[in-house]
C-alpha cells in the first residue's frame, strides 16, 4: 500500500511543485530581462495569468491538419518535460526515479518535447510551421554532439552515468589542473547549448516570430498553446537543475529546506547567466550560422574538454 | 477569477491594411522601454492564432480586404478588434480613393477606435486597456 502511495503521489507532487516553480522562474526571467532593457517589466505572476487566459480561449484545430498528431503533440511535450523532473535530483531531495534512469536517459528525454513540437508543427500543415520544424531538427542535430561529449566526459571522471552518483561527488575536486581546465570548458559548452536546447534568442530560429510568425507554434491556440508554454517553462527549469546537479552540487550544510532554497538560488543563477543575459544581449542567428556554431567551435571545445579530462584521468591514476 | 482572466494578459496581433506605416511605428513605440507595454502583460505575437486583440491600422485596400477577414476568422474567441488611426476609423486622408474598400468597420466588427494620425503610444495603450473592459463584458 505504501509503495502505491509513493508511486502515485510523490511524482504528482513533484510534477505540480515543478510546474509552479518553473512558472515562477519564467516570471523572474522575464522581469530580469525587462530590467536589463531599462523597462519595468511584467509582474512575477505574469506566466500564471498567461496560462489561465490561454486555457479559457477557444482551441482551434485547423481543417487540414493530421488531427491525432496535432492534438497529442502538446500533451507529449508536457509529459516529456515533467518526466525530466522525476529523474533530476532537486537539491537535497533525491529524484524519485533516480535509480531507474541515468544521464543518457535524461539527455534523450530532453529531446522529447522538441520532437513533439516538430511532429506537431509538421502535422499542423502550415508552411511556416514546416519551416520551423525543419529548423528545429537541424538545430537538434547540431547540439546533440556537444551534449553527448558532456555525458561521456562526466561519466569518464565519475565512472558512472547515474545522476545521483555524479551529483553526490563534487566533480571539481576529483581532477588535477588539466582536468580543471577540461571541466571549465565543459561548463562553457553546456552553458552555450542551453539557449538552443530551450529555443531562446539567439537560437530561436525555429520560432522566429518576426520572420516565420511563431514557426512551430503558428497554428496552435488556446489550450494546446498553453501546454507548450508550460512544457517550455518546465524544460528550462529542468535543464538548469541538470547543470546544477552536474557542476555545482556544493552543499551549504544547513537544514533540508535551507539546502532546497540554496538549490533554487543556484538554478536561478544558472538560468540568468545562460539564458536571460544572452537573450537580452544578442540578436537572432540564421539557422546555418547556428549549425556552424555548434558543429565547429563548440564541438571542438567539447572534444578538447573530453581529451583533457581523459589525459587528466590517465595521469592521476 | 474567470472574470479577470484577460486583465493584464492580452496578446496583440498587429495587421496593417494599407496605411502609411505611421501608426505601425507608434505601435512599436508603445513596446519600447519608454512606454513598456509588457508591464501590463501586453505582448505582440506573430500569429493571429495566439492573439486576443487585433490591432488593425490602415484604410483597407482592395487587396487586403479578404486577408483582413481571414485574419479575423483565424483569431480564437473571445477577441476584440481595435482600429488604430484615423484612416482605420474613417479612411481619413485616403477618403474616396479608388482602391479603398474600408473603413475597417465595414469589413469586420470593430470594438475600440483609437483616433489620431498617428495616435500617440499612450493612446494606443489606453485603447488596449479599453479592450480589457470589453472582453470582461463579453465573458
Ligand atoms: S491614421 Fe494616419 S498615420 Fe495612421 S496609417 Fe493612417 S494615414 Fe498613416
Amino acid at each position: 500500500m505504501e509503495t502505491i502511495m509513493q508511486i502515485v503521489f510523490v511524482p504528482i507532487g513533484i510534477a505540480s511543485l515543478g510546474l509552479i516553480l518553473s512558472l515562477i522562474f519564467k516570471g523572474i526571467d522575464r522581469r530580469i530581462a525587462a530590467r536589463f532593457q531599462a523597462r519595468v517589466g511584467p509582474p512575477l505572476v505574469q506566466p500564471f495569468r498567461d496560462i489561465m487566459k490561454l486555457m479559457l480561449k477557444e482551441t482551434i484545430v485547423p481543417e487540414n491538419c493530421v488531427r491525432w498528431v496535432y492534438e497529442s503533440a502538446p500533451i507529449i511535450a508536457l509529459v516529456g518535460s515533467l518526466m525530466l523532473l522525476l529523474y533530476i535530483p532537486m537539491g537535497p531531495f533525491n529524484a524519485p526515479l533516480g535509480n531507474f534512469g541515468d544521464l543518457i536517459l535524461v539527455l534523450y528525454l530532453f529531446t522529447i518535447p522538441s520532437l513533439a513540437m516538430v511532429a506537431g508543427g509538421f502535422a499542423s500543415g502550415n508552411p511556416y510551421a514546416t519551416i520551423g520544424a525543419q529548423r528545429e531538427m537541424v538545430m537538434m542535430m547540431s547540439y546533440e554532439l556537444p551534449l553527448a561529449m558532456l555525458a561521456a566526459a562526466t561519466a569518464w571522471k565519475v565512472t558512472s552515468f547515474s545522476i545521483a552518483k555524479i551529483s553526490s561527488t563534487v566533480i571539481w575536486s576529483t581532477v588535477g589542473p588539466l582536468g580543471l581546465v577540461g571541466i571549465l570548458l565543459l561548463l562553457v559548452v553546456v552553458l552555450s547549448v542551453a539557449p538552443a536546447e530551450l529555443v531562446k534568442i539567439p537560437f530561436d530560429a525555429p520560432e522566429a516570430e518576426t520572420e516565420i510568425a511563431g514557426g512551430l507554434l503558428v497554428d496552435y491556440s488556446g489550450r494546446n498553446l498553453a501546454l507548450f508554454y508550460l512544457s517550455d517553462a518546465v524544460k528550462s527549469f529542468a535543464f538548469a537543475s541538470l547543470i546544477v546537479a552536474l557542476f555545482f552540487p556544493f552543499k551549504l550544510g544547513t537544514t533540508i529546506w535551507g539546502e532546497f532554497l540554496w538549490f533554487l538560488l543556484k538554478v536561478l543563477i544558472v538560468m540568468i547567466v545562460s539564458v536571460t543575459t544572452v537573450r537580452v544581449a544578442a540578436a537572432r542567428l540564421q539557422i546555418d550560422n547556428i549549425a556552424g556554431y555548434y558543429w565547429k567551435p563548440i564541438a571542438l571545445v567539447s572534444l578538447a574538454a573530453l581529451a583533457l579530462i581523459a589525459i587528466d584521468t590517465a595521469v592521476v591514476i | 477569477m474567470i472574470k479577470n482572466a484577460f486583465k493584464r494578459a492580452l496578446w496583440v496581433y498587429h495587421i496593417n491594411t494599407g496605411g502609411c506605416n505611421g501608426c505601425d511605428i507608434e505601435i512599436i513605440a508603445a513596446l519600447t522601454p519608454r512606454y513598456d507595454a509588457e508591464r501590463f502583460g501586453i505582448k505582440l505575437v506573430g500569429s493571429p492564432r495566439h492573439a486576443d486583440v487585433l490591432l488593425v491600422t490602415g484604410p483597407v485596400t482592395a487587396k487586403m480586404e479578404d486577408k483582413l477577414k481571414r485574419v479575423y476568422e483565424q483569431t480564437p474567441d473571445p477577441k476584440v478588434v481595435i482600429a488604430v488611426g484615423n484612416c482605420g476609423a474613417s479612411t481619413g486622408v485616403f477618403h474616396n480613393s479608388y482602391s479603398i474598400r474600408g473603413p475597417i468597420d465595414k469589413i469586420i466588427p470593430v470594438d475600440v477606435y483609437v483616433p489620431g494620425c498617428p495616435p500617440r503610444p499612450e493612446a494606443i495603450i489606453h485603447g488596449i486597456a479599453k479592450a480589457w473592459e470589453k472582453l470582461e463584458g463579453k465573458k
